[in-house]
């Protein structure tokens, strides 16, 4: 395949972006971002997106997203708009939700899985995935820099009393709760690892360790096998509890998608 | 779009006899070789073993690859401006990977 021009392609790249990776909106006190405990050089890489791993994922999402799926043969842009910008900007931040006719947490995973197999008639894909987290990744991506703002409701703020409890509950052989570490010693090293915050804020994440992007669902399955427990099924009701949990302890907070992190 | 996704930076235009920085990252596995999935198997290598970057009738960057690169190579490197006209990047791999993207630059 040849480029027409470097032009076009800087062009789309800065009008995929509009906003710089870093988080830039206002905070609120409590919730802080690992990105500021980042090395100086993997900041950049999040930054810059012609550095950016996670935009090559961006990228496939955004050619995703005008290509027809499934029976119905329906393209995202047939329903929401030639591209993301239209009318997905800060959809992001306001996962996990409560979906009324599933009577459960869904996270954006869920939602883009639930619009390709009700309406576009197209088969479920697992979360990781590489082409839903390419999905996810292009829609989260339209909302960087926006703050979160996961939604209110008795609903979801019983799944995130839920999350919390989790948050707090000891688990497997090492006998540690997430707060133990993600509360109490954020910033501190485990080894050569900075421990941190635990923000839901920029997922789908390009990880270093795993090579590739994956799902905030991914990062609470490692830190679960990490504490030698069994971690809690993919798409679990727990495991959205605690997702719902992350949301919320991270409202403010900017949008980083796609978020690198070592 | 054919084979793997790219994202390719170098700068629209530029005056003759500049550097210019030119980066490079291309969607790879970068499989070692080295791995073994869940039955103990290995895990045949595929990782990209080149990268060849022609501009002005020559080939003025050339780079091999190996098993300890990361997935997602990002190779950034700098050139001489000396004539408009394309730049290309040529990435060969294994399994008989082969990749070409074209890139115009306008020398002023």
């Amino acid at each position: 395949m040849s480029r027409p021009a470097a032009t076009l392609l800087l062009a789309g790249l800065a009008g995929v972006a509009g906003l710089t990776g870093g988080p830039a909106a206002a905070q609120s006190p409590a919730a802080r971002s690992g990105f500021d405990l980042m090395s100086a050089a993997l900041q950049a890489m999040q930054r810059d997106d012609t550095l950016n791993p996670g935009m090559l994922a961006v990228l496939d999402g955004r050619a995703a997203w005008t290509r027809p799926d499934g029976a119905a043969a329906r393209s995202c842009a047939d329903c929401h708009g030639p591209t993301p910008e239209a009318r997905m900007r800060g959809v992001a931040a306001r996962y996990p939700a409560w979906d009324a006719a599933g009577v459960r947490v869904v996270n954006l995973a869920d939602r883009i899985d639930l619009c390709r197999t009700r309406h576009q008639l197209a088969p479920s894909r697992a979360e990781d995935h590489p082409q839903a987290l390419a999905m996810a990744a292009a829609i989260a991506q339209v909302s960087r820099g926006l703050p979160m703002a996961p939604p209110d409701g008795a609903a979801m703020a019983g799944a995130r009393a839920e999350g919390a409890q989790w948050w707090q509950r000891r688990l497997g052989q090492l006998d540690l709760a997430c707060a133990d570490c993600h509360d109490r010693l954020v910033g501190r090293r485990l080894g050569g690892a900075m421990i941190p915050p635990a923000n839901a804020a920029g997922y789908p994440t390009y990880r270093l360790e795993w090579q590739s992007l994956g799902s905030l669902q991914r990062r609470l399955r490692n830190c679960m096998t990490g504490v030698r427990a069994e971690p809690f099924a993919d798409g679990s009701p727990p495991m959205r509890a605690l997702e719902a949990y992350l949301a919320g302890r991270d409202r403010g907070l900017a949008m980083e998608a796609p978020a690198v992190r070592p | 779009m054919a084979g793997a996704r790219t994202i390719i930076t170098l700068p629209p235009t530029a005056r003759r006899g500049d550097a210019v920085e030119v980066r490079t990252l291309i969607a790879h596995p970068m499989e070692t070789g080295h791995r073994r999935d869940g039955d103990g198997r290995l895990i045949a290598r595929d990782i990209l073993r080149r990268l060849r970057c022609r501009y002005d009738g020559e080939v003025v960057f050339e780079a091999e690859l190996h098993p300890a690169i990361a997935a997602n190579p990002l190779i950034v490197f700098h050139l001489v401006a000396t004539a408009s006209g394309p730049v290309s990047f040529t990435w060969e791999g294994d399994q008989g990977f082969e990749q070409t993207e074209v890139v115009t630059l306008t020398v002023t």
